[in-house]
């Protein structure tokens, strides 16, 4: 059953991708991606990795998906629909990019599992991945989070300043 | 925890600068007169240059390691930040800019800086740069009015993030193979498993040599290069051409020097070709150029080309010439910038080198000054320049790179063309129409400061080599 499962997301996800990025339409473009994100995070699910599921819902799926909205919002679609589809470079792009898949596909076999952390299976499955992350997030991994809440700041700061400032 | 106020001392540095950065933001909404915010953020930074050597120590759980190696980056990045924000202070104004988050975001671009450079964790090392980088690309688009300069923000952001993608794909490989994210823990894992010739951390190593190439400007990483530098407003190009490329140094010595040591051979060998790529393709794209900035771009992609000699050198000699060099870089290079800004007066551009023809002519004490920025850019005793490049080409050589060297020495020579093209200009050409220079006072301390720095170190160079030798004590390698 998971097996089915597995094969159906991967491979829904797979043609739900290509169909994306060949839409001319960027309103099709993006209704297909949502549908795409809501496939991964059932993957995630299924996989049992139930905090990444929702996140990917809700920051994907949720917040994401409003930001492509909105540019799709000051699109004009018709003329969208005119040009071509991929920029002039896509050769180049796509070689690129499947040049990095075989190198990741020839070493995915001499891939080593290093060693165990102490969170293995069967604590994930007492405590729970939320419960887990939350902990480590607030502990072991604190300072890191403080970092994190200064570049959601300077995220902020910078998108007032390059969106809202009337000039001098 | 153990004893936190211990911890957080070791991180005073770090947190006096975010207590400025958030005063600075907050006070912008209050203060009518900007400048009063630069001083502040230059008190800041003067303050925490004066009081935070003598730091030893790692703090949460070996996140942070306080330590020679991250001061004396610290040294580097807050002496780019001050410089940068007194050349700063009269451009604004020219350019319309005048606004306070310039230096909030300065101040956080130089906390990412510092957070990089003293990481001690793979995780801390991309949560600095992404502080760090995030600053800088509002920073480079900051003039919205211009479309050189949305367009080089635009341009930044995307090649970062692809580069960010890079050091986090390498960063899950390393974190797959080792099965922790500590740099320290990850150079025991590799050495106690003999992970060495295994295909996959070859293949991350690759992965780090790009994300980092991208970050100092390294060829064939350097595409963003010309076209940011040239659109972004000057003393920001000043800033990041010195402050990011040092913090790509810092952690380049953290990652690839300790954390993946043990395989040293599998990234020298990378290193060598970029370094040798971008010192000739930096020296002989610049030669080509008619705009200053663009030229200084492809002139401190090479820069970049030498620095990597200390890295590839390797050891406590390499590394030390390496962070003596950026220092000295910071010197001349914002020194060289600083004229470049005060060229920049209301309708004046300023940025063609024809605008230098005759220079000398109406302004011979700033053409003296350029003349000696260029003359240590070339690498020309009796000037800073010349001593930088001399104990990397020692380092090098002692390493048994001779041939590298020699490169290395052609391609100055061949930097000499472009660089003393502008002493030409100042002094061999008569004025066609008069240029006008900016009427700052703080413009002119940091010229001045940068010319003492040029020529003091340039004829008392042991000072600084000293202090990056003694700061690599307990480095690790």
């Amino acid at each position: 059953m998971n097996e089915i499962l597995f094969g159906y997301l991967s491979f829904a996800i797979l043609a739900l991708s290509i169909a994306a990025i060949t839409r001319k339409n960027p309103v099709h473009a993006v209704l297909l991606m949502i549908v795409m994100f809501f496939h991964l995070a059932t993957m995630y699910l299924a996989l049992g990795a139930e905090f990444l599921a929702a996140v990917q819902i809700m920051v994907y799926a949720g917040a994401i998906m409003v930001l492509f909205l909105f540019v799709v919002l000051v699109l004009n679609i018709r003329e969208e629909e005119k040009g071509e589809r991929f920029a002039s470079g896509w050769p180049l792009g796509i070689s690129l990019a499947a040049g990095l898949l075989i190198l990741i596909l020839i070493i995915t076999d001499k891939v080593l599992t290093g060693r165990q952390g102490q969170f293995t299976q069967a604590v994930i499955l007492q405590e729970t991945h939320t419960k887990a992350i939350g902990k480590l997030l607030y502990t072991q991994y604190v300072f890191p989070f403080e970092v994190a809440s200064l570049i959601l700041l300077v995220a902020i700061v910078g998108a007032i300043v390059l969106a809202k400032k009337r000039l001098g | 925890m153990p004893d936190i106020g211990a911890q957080l001392w070791l991180l005073g540095p770090e947190i006096v600068l975010a207590v400025f950065a958030f005063g600075v933001i907050l006070l912008d909404l209050v203060i009518k007169e900007k400048s009063v915010l630069a001083y502040l953020s230059i008190a800041a930074a003067l303050f925490i240059m004066f009081t935070m050597f003598g730091r030893q120590g790692t703090a949460f759980g070996g996140m942070f390691l306080a330590d020679g190696y991250g001061l004396f980056f610290n040294f580097i990045f807050l002496t780019s930040l001050c410089l940068s924000i007194l050349v700063s202070l009269k451009y604004l104004p020219v350019e319309r800019i005048n606004f306070g988050e310039y230096y909030g975001l300065m101040l956080f671009a130089t906390i990412g800086m510092m957070v990089m450079a003293s990481a001690g964790d793979l995780i801390m090392v991309y949560l600095g740069l992404e502080l760090m980088s995030l600053s800088v690309y509002v920073l480079a688009g900051f003039m919205r009015q211009s479309t050189r300069s949305n367009e080089a923000a635009l341009k930044y952001f995307m090649l970062g993030a692809f580069a960010s993608a890079f050091l986090l794909l390498g960063i899950s490989f390393t974190y797959g193979l080792t099965g922790t994210t500590q740099i320290s823990g990850v150079a025991q894992y590799i050495k106690d498993n003999g992970l060495a010739g295994n295909p996959v951390l070859a293949f991350t190593t690759i992965l780090y040599v790009a994300a980092f190439g991208f970050k100092i400007a390294a060829v064939p990483f350097h595409m963003w290069a010309p076209d940011v530098y040239e659109g972004a407003p000057t003393p920001v190009t000043a800033f990041m051409s010195v402050g990011p490329k040092a913090a790509g140094f810092a952690v380049i010595g953290r990652v690839l020097t300790v954390a993946l040591g043990p395989v040293s051979s599998e990234w020298t060998g990378l290193l060598i070709v970029l370094s040798i790529l971008s010192m000739a393709v930096g020296n002989i794209l610049a030669i080509s150029q008619t705009n200053i900035k663009r030229m200084l771009a492809y002139s401190s992609i090479a820069h970049a080309g030498y620095a990597l000699l200390g890295v590839i050198a390797g050891g406590p000699e390499g590394l030390a010439s390496m962070m003596n060099y950026l220092l000295i870089y910071t010197f001349m290079n914002i020194g060289a910038f600083t004229v470049v800004t005060l060229l920049r007066t209301e309708g004046v551009k300023g940025e063609d080198l024809s605008d230098y023809e005759g220079l000398s002519k109406n302004h011979p004490l700033l053409s003296a000054l350029m003349l000696l920025f260029m003359f240590s850019l070339t690498g020309i005793p009796p000037t800073a320049g010349f001593m930088g490049k001399f104990y990397l080409f020692v380092a090098a050589i002692n390493a048994g790179y001779l041939w590298l060297t020699v490169i290395a020495v052609i391609m100055s020579a061949i930097s000499a063309y472009f660089y003393l093209r502008v002493v030409m200009y100042m002094y061999m050409k008569e004025p066609g129409t008069v240029i006008p220079v900016q009427r700052s006072t703080a413009g002119r301390v940091a010229l001045m400061f940068t010319g003492i720095a040029v020529l003091l170190i340039g004829v008392q160079p042991t000072g600084f080599i000293q202090m990056a030798r003694s700061a690599l004590a307990g480095f690790g390698i």
